[in-house]
């Protein structure tokens, strides 16, 4: 870990103004993520902002009738809160399928949506890696790639986006709100995280500084037939090999609108309108769900030790939907 | 201290109907709040002094090859930082091999002298020292360090890649034993055989506390050392012949480990450097290793058993054949027991076993819990039960059909061996009467349930140990013991037998380990520090009740002066006429009398090898499991374990319960979670840390209920107790696998078993 200098910033303005000032400046909110990867000397900031103390804090109403979450409120207030229980339980599933208690009561939603990917080779500088230093080349390409990515990959990085509360907030066509230099502005969560193309340094569409200061969830009802399911090495405390939120909206056994999202598989939650319109109007029934796998699996690829999620994701889907459609209890 | 010292093989076993007031009964831990309230210390712990200056080790980012350059005036160039140590700088130490092998080397090779070549043997090998005046700042510094290196391509680092470079060690620490009968003839006229490849990977010890050592520089030049260790007089005597110290210059204490599981049975690598570096700049030097560099020593070796079974058609085991090929390091030959007990668990007349090594390039693999024990009965177990469900017999029952009722491996017979009725009682708990014969026939929703059981088995032996007393005369009793207390509860079970022995209140005495001033004790491993340190605990408590009755019987009007030692009981710290218990002196009134301040003995126990060599002595359990396998996803949750253990006499139930708690749910990590993942293109571990390096959590664990079941013992100890560290965790893995068979139909052979290998 390298040295550096820290300040306690209150206003989105102090905070944007703190990095002209330095070379290498980060925001810090939770710790969770940044502190690992600086004594790891994967990130080597010579300045951090604390922003914890922005006003980003709370969990509010939404102009358009949704709700309102603040990039600084942890991961468990927000898994936790009554509204979010009541109204987008799915994201409440989702949150509390992932880290442990105590990373929750640290993790902040901005800095979930900011998490960095948990690819070995990333974490580890003796090993060469494009994420980390662009150009160096891909370690997990012919490496040890277990967790990594299938889908949306590219010759450069096979990493995948660890989260699980982005799948949900993906699945529910979530929105992110950001100020910067440039003023501020809405971001769809589709066109959040990106894909690592020839750019995998690049996990998201954030220009440099930017800061998340909310996440706006629309007002729609998948209240009832929701699922997040989460595929993993152990019980609890480990990241998804795959994961998939499921939310429909039914009428007479038959699927009125669906959202899928898979999570453990790309670079970003992957989501697929084309798997969700096919669903729309079919009966919630195998056949439907696994032609649903299919079409979002599309162009799936395996790179060896991987390559057993393509199956594992199609079954977990059809799973997922199943028990979201409440053809089977919920695990 | 007293002149004459005694040496001996304990006066008598303790009775069976010993198991008094403290034996035998569930004893809270002595240090228990120490360790809850923060107030028990680890090596990294103690700041004795200030000015104590910190060392971070830089690891070597490449496997092989040679150090071309190293520059380290950026780092100098850091105010507060005082020196880099390499391989530049380091002065000539010790020239001998011998100098570095420490009690639990492996016989022959080079141990790895951290420091001394530009020459890199495996990935994160230990190549600079930072010494700064802070942690924080000895970390950066080193980021500061750069080292240019000639790479090596061709690496040899998976074993399976490299099976060709197999050969026989030159010494096993575990000779195998020469093949019995005809196997191979035996095999082909089988009626019901298995041929089957059984294969773990690497995995590492993890304990919670990371390495460290503090080193204290004295008046004198000499040296306290805190060390992380599982023997401080290994500690001790490695740091003396390597840095040529006399005894008095280096002590090593130790009074608390957080957890070993065998990662402390050698010295490692920090504790040359913290030692190394207080010598030099004459200061006191700390030296922590981090999680990442937890991976950087020895580990549990990956092993490929090659096991064929032949049964005849009535179900009776013919041919039993174990080729097995483990790890090493390319300078040392590390062999642990895998193969022998393939020979020894059933009644077999044709046995072929082998057991050979394929040097890599990775640091010389390390006893790990049950080391070879766990491995071995993981793959033998399976395949038994492999052959049983071939012969169409019940896979307890085919067990018990093959009973050894003598070791015939070593042709003696078992000093005592109750595991017939492990699982006789672990059947009975589990309720294995009750299984369903088909597999894949029991569904629970979306899961299947399987049913699976496997024997474990593990050694037990005494070594010799010595223990001093001491009763003062306000009648507290101290005793004292180098032995190490590694989580194990052995300050607990110490006290336990000396306030039973002397007859004193538990309360009354203080048992003190850890620390190279005490008196000889082995490393605190290998299950043996109940018999070998509770014997000595015993034989210097029966010394120094002879010495006190002695001391009592000259005292004027004595109510013992014409009274034998065998006519008078230690209870209450009292002595009293076993005739007429109201005729007493307590201890206090026979040292006061005696105008004596305290009592002192010293003595050494050794083990009967006469009478224990007629025998093999061995710890024996059934564990019985259930799985849920979910039959889509493949995910596994055990949900039930049994194990029913055969330990000879049990000191202390519920610190003996933990154990065996412990002990399986590092089985059950071991089958499904442990897997330290090696790139080949590296030869580096990548998932050199917590969250990656998987052990099961909490909602991983479910129902594990453990039976003591009753053994009587008089050949392996005086005590009759055979120590439980590690069986615990034998047979655990191969029991999920052959549950999941049940549950599934499929037969997993490689560890951990993870969701994939059930797709
Ligand atoms: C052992 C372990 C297990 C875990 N398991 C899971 C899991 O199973 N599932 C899961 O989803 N997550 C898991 N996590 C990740 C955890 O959710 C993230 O670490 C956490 O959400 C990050 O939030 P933070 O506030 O601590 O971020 P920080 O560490 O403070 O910051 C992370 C990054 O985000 C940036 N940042 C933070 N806030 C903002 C903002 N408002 N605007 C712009 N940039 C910002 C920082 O500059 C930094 O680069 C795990 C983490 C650990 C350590
Ligand atoms: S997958 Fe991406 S993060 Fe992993 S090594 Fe390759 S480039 Fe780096």
């Amino acid at each position: 870990m390298n040295k550096f200098t820290f300040v306690r910033v209150d206003s989105p303005d102090a905070a944007i103004a703190e990095l002209d000032e330095h070379y290498s400046p980060k925001f810090i909110a939770g710790g969770t993520n940044l502190l690992d990867l600086m004594k790891e000397n994967v990130e080597c900031p010579d300045h951090l902002i604390d922003i914890n103390h922005l006003a980003f804090n709370k969990i509010e109403d939404s102009p358009g009738g949704g709700l309102r979450l603040g990039a600084l409120v942890t991961n468990a207030d927000t898994a936790w809160n009554q509204e979010v229980e009541k109204r987008y339980p799915l994201l409440s599933q989702a949150i509390l399928a992932g880290a442990s208690p105590q990373l929750r009561n640290m993790a902040t939603n901005g800095g979930n949506l900011m998490q960095r990917t948990r690819c070995y080779y990333f974490y580890d500088t003796a090993t060469p890696c494009n994420k980390r230093e662009p150009g160096s080349g891909c370690s997990a390409i012919g490496g040890y790639n277990r967790i990594l990515g299938i889908l949306g990959t590219s010759e450069q990085c096979i990493a995948t986006h660890p989260s699980d509360m982005c799948v949900a907030l993906a699945a529910l066509g979530a929105t992110v709100n950001v100020t910067g230099k440039n003023g501020n502005r809405i971001i769809p969560f589709a066109d959040f995280h990106r894909l690592p193309g020839d750019r995998p340094d690049l996990d998201n569409t954030l220009d440099a500084g930017d800061i998340v200061t909310s996440i706006d969830l629309p007002n729609e009802d998948f209240t009832s037939y929701y699922k997040y399911l989460k595929i993993r090495d152990r019980a609890s405390y480990a990241f998804a090999l795959v994961s998939v939120a499921a939310a429909l909206k039914m009428e007479d056994g038959k699927i009125k609108e669906a959202r899928l999202a898979l999570g453990g598989v790309a670079h970003k939650p992957w989501r697929s309108n084309e798997a969700e319109v096919l669903l729309a109007g079919n009966t919630a029934n195998k056949d439907s769900f696994e032609k649903a796998a299919d079409v979002i699996l599309q162009g799936a690829k395996g790179y060896g030790d991987n390559t057993f999620k393509i199956e594992l994701a199609k079954r977990a889907i059809v799973r997922a939907l199943t028990e979201a459609a409440g053809l089977e209890e919920q695990a | 201290m007293s002149l004459l010292q005694k040496v001996g093989v304990s006066a008598e076993n303790l009775e069976p109907q010993e198991t008094g007031k403290y034996i035998g009964k569930p004893i809270s831990r002595v240090d228990g709040r120490a360790k809850v309230t923060g107030n028990a210390k680890y090596a990294a712990e103690f700041n004795v002094g200030t000015g104590i200056l910190h060392g971070f080790v830089i690891s070597s980012p490449i496997a092989k090859g040679k150090i071309t350059a190293v520059n380290i005036r950026q780092a100098l160039s850091q105010k507060g930082v005082l020196t880099v140590f390499t391989h530049l700088n380091v002065p000539g130490l010790a020239w001998f091999d011998r100098s570095y092998r420490d009690q639990d080397a492996p016989p022959g090779g080079s141990p790895f002298r951290p420091l001394q070549s530009d020459e890199i043997l495996f990935s994160q090998q230990p190549i600079a020292l930072v010494v700064a005046e802070t942690f924080e700042l000895a970390r950066y510094a080193a980021t500061l360090v750069h080292f240019e290196y000639e790479v090596k391509e061709e690496l040899s680092v998976g074993l399976e890649q490299n099976l060709d470079k197999a050969k026989k060690p030159e010494k096993h620490r575990f000779p195998v034993p020469k093949p019995r009968g005809d196997a191979e003839k035996a095999l082909k006229e089988s009626a019901f055989t298995v041929e089957e490849d059984y294969y773990h990977g690497y995995e590492h010890h993890n304990p919670m506390e990371m390495f460290a050592s503090t080193v204290i520089y004295g008046d004198d030049d000499r040296l306290t050392i805190y060390d992380k260790t599982q023997g401080v007089l290994n500690s001790q005597s490695y740091i003396k012949s390597v840095f040529g110290l006399s005894d008095d210059k280096a002590r090593v204490i130790s009074p608390f480990m957080g957890g070993g599981f065998g990662s402390g049975l050698r010295p490692q690598y920090q504790l040359y450097m913290a030692v190394l570096a207080s010598l030099e700049l004459k200061r006191s030097v700390k030296v922590v290793l981090t999680r990442q560099q937890m991976f950087s020593f020895g580990h549990r070796p990956a092993t490929l058993q090659k096991i064929a079974l032949g049964a005849s058609a009535d179900g009776k085991l013919q041919a039993i054949i174990n080729k097995c090929v483990s790890e090493t390091s390319t300078f040392e030959e590390y062999t642990e027991n895998i193969v022998n007990w393939s020979g020894q668990m059933y009644q077999c007349d044709n046995v072929l076993l082998d057991h050979q090594l394929v040097p890599l390039d990775l640091y010389t693999p390390l006893d790990m819990r049950a080391p070879g024990g766990v491995t071995g009965m993981y793959a033998l177990e399976i395949a038994i039960d492999e052959l049983a469900v071939k012969a169409g017999i019940d896979p307890l029952e085919f067990r018990l059909m093959n009973y050894a009722e003598k070791d015939q491996n070593l042709d003696k017979p078992f000093s005592s061996k109750e595991l017939r009725e492990c699982y006789r009682q672990g059947a009975e708990r589990f309720g294995w009467s009750k299984r369903n014969p088909q597999a894949g026939a029991t569904v629970e929703g979306n899961n299947l349930v399987g049913w699976g059981v496997a024997t474990g088995c593990w050694e037990a032996n005494q070594m010799p140990s010595r223990a001093k007393a001491m009763l003062s005369a306000d009648g507290k009793l101290t005793v004292g013991c180098a032995t190490a207390d590694i989580g194990t509860g052995t300050y607990t079970v110490m006290t336990q037998i000396a306030a039973e022995v002397l007859g004193v209140a538990m309360e009354d005495v203080l048992f003190k380990l850890g620390d190279s001033v005490l008196p000889m004790s082995p490393l605190q491993g290998g299950s043996w520090t109940m018999a070998t340190v509770g014997s000595a605990v015993k034989l210097v408590c029966d010394d120094m009740k002879t010495k006190l009755f002695k001391l009592a019987k000259q005292l004027e009007n004595s109510p013992f002066s014409n009274i034998k030692e065998e006519d008078v009981i230690f209870s209450d710290s009292r002595i009293q006429l076993k005739a007429d218990t109201q005729k007493y002196l307590t201890f206090s009134e026979v040292l006061q009398k005696s105008e004596v301040n305290y009592l002192e003995t010293d003595t050494t126990s050794l083990p009967n090898m006469l009478e224990q060599n007629k025998y093999s002595r061995f710890t024996h359990s059934a564990v019985f499991v259930e799985v849920k396998v979910d039959k889509d996803l493949g995910t596994v949750h055990v949900t039930r374990v049994v194990d029913a253990v055969a330990a000879g006499r049990i000191i202390n139930t519920k610190t003996a319960r933990s154990q065996i708690l412990g002990g399986v749910v590092w089985g059950i990590s071991m089958a499904l979670h442990e897997d330290t993942v090696m790139d080949n293109n590296f030869g580096r571990f990548m998932n050199h840390n917590l969250a990656e390096y998987h052990v099961p959590v909490n909602a991983d664990i479910k129902d594990i209920d453990v039976i003591f079941v009753e053994e009587h013992d008089d050949i392996v100890n005086p005590l009759g107790v055979k120590g439980l560290g590690e069986i615990g965790i034998v047979g655990v893995a191969a029991a999920v696998s052959n549950a999941i068979y049940h549950a599934t139909g499929k037969r997993l052979r490689n560890l951990p078993m993870q969701l994939d290998q059930l797709l």
